[in-house]
């Protein structure tokens, strides 16, 4: 009986039984698949969650609402500029808490709007001087203290010495709030100024100019050169050991750590061109060799995708060589080119590594105007907040970060939109 | 024809881009390096005066003390800064290679004091330590608990091990590492203080002193000591979500996050504003600035920045940078200062 049946037993059993087990292993590799797709999923949700929770209240500041008076006294028309416009906010607040008296209870009442309120009084005098000896009612940002309290970061609870707001100031606070006087606002300084010590002083705008000019000379030299260096390597150069020696250099120039460039700017452009520190344009020569081997990888395999075909035709018809590659290979392999530059811009915008050697880490509140003025970038920025003490720039270091993923997400949509729109599969 | 044309702006527009690089002999702002302690109080100076005044506001890099005072003393010239902060006083070899460089006349300016703070979570009682208490607990090799004049390997593993007064929680301590200004004063004023307490390290100092330095400025490796890298915040955040960490950082960051964390009594004294005022609190360090004198006629503003630094209005008892957690200097060491700044006293030597 035994015997019989090994002698009858065919091929397709073996397969059968043993089909059950497979399609088990099958099932397993796949899960391991969708759960490693889950697990990273998890982790960008986590991320992304975390950095909007944190950074959502940094789009509102509170703002309070004072009556300043804008006395002639205190307002002498020879130095509008120096006037003590401190001065009339502290009036204005005095006004408003009359009873207020000792000394001690009136710098903790000073210390509830934002020494930029001043600032701001002088902006309105100098752009309009018809204004003195007029009152306005003026919303102008509150201290960072207040803004961390009506936005629930810091507690109310707690002894008194252990609260950055005392019981006084919390009860004015209140009063304020009842009587309409503070209340959130969409926080416009966050988008129009730069870099302040100040967390409701302190805004962005100086970083992304930073990085804008920073990403036009990289974009301006690394593009050209890049596309010229592979279309040189791919079409026209012999294949020999010297251009083989070229295309493994340039492969290993794309691993090396972005430091190293950055130490190669300080040496180079600084210590021998002597060119500025910190100034955008040293920021961007030294990306562009950062990103230049990641367009050249980029643009030869977008060169290598076109088919020889449409070579041979080319030259078939009468062609030259140049003509070939200006009028044919090149249109059809832009797409690929321009998406790897983006995803090379992407990576440059970022880099804080190289940006550190040549001086780019640094506070600067101007708004960058041109190539050379000192700037700082976006991610730049977000180091040098997350470093701060003050409690106000937590919330404002997530914002700078969702700031910087809009614009990397802007930048990797525009190439994948690029890719789907112009590419062509033969 | 279309694509060269292309090509030729794409040149045209890299040429204009390298053309300003040349005109930018000439700078307008002043250009500021140094030490990342006093860098939360220079910047709050620089925002006042460019805010305030008709100059640019200064550039200020965090570069570290000895990162800033190099850059600083590599010549005189635009494209070298004019003021370098630092968390400590120049040394007489970066003296040196400043005269060397031709950078002969440096004005030193004292800010005021740091002190340096071991603070825990709020959630739980806080530590009474005293600078023995720091050196046994974090030194990499302790002295012989029987009492012989040899080093072994530390091994304890909880604060009442050093001390049975303290509470028996393990010892983890996050900490700077040893790129940080914070964490050379530290070891200096700390843990030094604590390991010169044992007779026999003491008088080691005279007959080896590098000995004596290894022992006292070592930390241990073995996971107690944690460097929990430059991010001080990162370090709150940390000691709030563990009660028995212990951190190490700047007044400055205590001060803005008393609701979290609280100082640990030193020597029997807690590090309060006035405490380290006065010089009670055993582990402060003064803190500096240096400027170039032969900038100041070529920098616009130069002068004027000085005198908003020095100004009671900056530096004073009440001063904004006192807010930021700066312990202002006594008055009559501020009017020194303040003097020496205004007449552009330089520097002579330094001992």
């Amino acid at each position: 009986m035994n015997n019989t049946q090994k002698k009858t037993r065919r091929t397709i059993d073996i397969v059968n039984q043993s089909l059950a087990r497979r399609y088990r292993a099958e099932r397993r590799f796949r899960l391991y698949g969708i759960s490693a797709i889950v697990v990273s999923l998890a982790f960008l949700a986590f991320l992304f969650v975390a950095i909007a929770a944190n950074g959502a209240s940094a789009f509102w500041q509170t703002y309070v609402k004072l009556d300043i008076h804008f006395s002639p006294d205190t307002l002498r028309q020879a130095s509008l500029a120096t006037a003590d416009y401190q001065g009339l906010v502290k009036k204005s607040l005095r006004n408003m808490f009359p009873e207020v008296k000792n000394r001690r209870d009136k710098r903790q009442l000073y210390g509830l709007a934002s020494p930029g309120a001043s600032f701001q009084l002088r902006k309105i005098v100098l752009d309009n001087p018809q204004i003195i000896g007029q009152k306005r009612s003026i919303w102008v940002p509150a201290d960072d203290d207040v803004d961390m309290l009506i936005k629930g970061h810091i507690k109310r609870e707690g002894p008194e010495e252990s609260r950055r707001l005392k019981d006084k100031q919390l009860a004015w606070i209140d009063q304020l709030i009842a009587e309409e006087k503070l209340e959130k606002r969409f926080n416009k300084t966050f988008f129009t100024v730069g870099d302040s010590r100040e967390p409701e002083l302190a805004g962005v705008w100086g970083a992304v100019m930073g990085s804008f000019f920073t990403l036009i000379v990289t974009l301006l030299l690394s593009f050209p050169v890049g596309v010229a260096a592979a279309v040189y390597l791919e079409e026209f150069a012999p294949k020999n050991r010297w251009t083989d020696l070229i295309e493994i250099n340039i492969n290993n120039l794309a691993a090396v750590p972005s430091i190293v460039f950055g130490l190669l700017g300080l040496a180079v452009f600084l210590n021998f061109f002597g060119l500025p520190r910190s100034a955008p344009i040293v920021g961007g020569l030294v990306l562009t060799l950062m990103t230049l081997p990641t367009i050249i990888i980029a643009s030869r395999s977008a060169l290598k995708s076109v088919p020889p075909s449409i070579r041979e035709a080319a030259l078939g018809v009468g062609a030259s060589k140049m003509q070939m590659v200006v009028h044919h290979v090149l249109p059809l392999a832009l797409p690929g080119m321009l998406t790897g530059t983006i995803i090379g811009m992407a990576r440059a915008l970022g880099e804080t590594a190289p940006l550190l050697m040549i001086g780019m880490v640094a506070f600067i509140v101007d708004v960058p105007a041109g190539l050379t003025d000192p700037s700082t970038a976006l991610p730049v920025q977000v180091y040098l907040w997350a470093d701060s003490p003050e409690r106000g720039f937590v919330e404002r270091t997530s914002a700078a970060i969702m700031v910087l993923l809009a614009f990397l997400i802007t930048m990797n949509a525009t190439a994948v939109f690029l890719r789907k729109r112009f590419e062509r599969r033969w | 024809m279309k694509k060269a044309l292309i090509f030729l702006i794409a040149i045209a527009m890299i040429a204009t881009v390298f053309t300003p690089a040349q005109a930018a002999s000439g700078r307008n702002y002043i250009s500021i390096v140094g030490s990342s302690t006093v860098y939360p109080f220079a910047t709050v100076v620089a925002e006042q005066f460019g805010k305030t005044t008709p100059f640019k506001t200064p550039k200020i890099e965090s570069t570290g003390s000895g990162g800033g005072l190099k850059l600083f003393c590599a010549g005189i010239g635009v494209e070298h800064p004019d003021i370098t902060n630092a968390s400590r006083r120049i040394k007489s070899s970066e003296f040196a290679k400043c005269q060397k460089n031709g950078v002969s006349d440096i004005i030193e300016v004292k800010v005021g004091y740091d002190g340096i703070v071991l603070a825990n979570s709020k959630k739980t009682a806080p530590l009474k330590l005293s600078r023995k208490d720091i050196f046994m607990a974090l030194a990499k090799d302790v002295p012989d608990p029987s009492g012989a004049t040899k080093l072994i390997p530390n091994p304890y593993k909880t604060w009442k091990d050093v001390n049975p007064s303290l509470p028996a929680t393990k010892i983890e301590v996050l900490g700077p590492p040893p790129t940080s200004g914070t964490r050379d004063a530290f070891v200096e004023l700390a843990m030094e203080g604590g390991g010169k307490k044992f007779g026999w390290i003491k008088a080691m100092k005279k007959k080896d002193k590098k000995k004596y330095k290894s022992i006292c400025h070592t930390v241990r490796e073995d996971g107690a000591y944690v460097e929990a890298g430059e991010n001080d915040n990162l370090i709150v955040q940390k000691l709030d979500a563990n009660p028995s960490a212990v951190g190490i950082f700047g007044f400055s960051f205590l001060d803005q996050n008393t609701d979290k964390i609280q100082g640990s009594f030193i020597d029997g004294v807690q590090p309060t504003f006035e405490a380290i005022a006065d010089g009670q609190y055993p582990v402060s360090r003064p803190l500096f600035f240096y400027v170039k004198k032969a900038h100041t006629k070529v920098i616009p503003g130069m002068k004027e920045y000085l005198k908003e630094f020095t100004s009671e209005k900056a530096w004073g008892e009440d001063g904004y940078l006192s807010e930021r957690g700066l312990i202002p200097m006594p008055e009559a060491e501020r009017a020194k200062f303040k003097n020496d700044a205004g007449s552009l006293q330089t520097l002579k030597s330094v001992k």
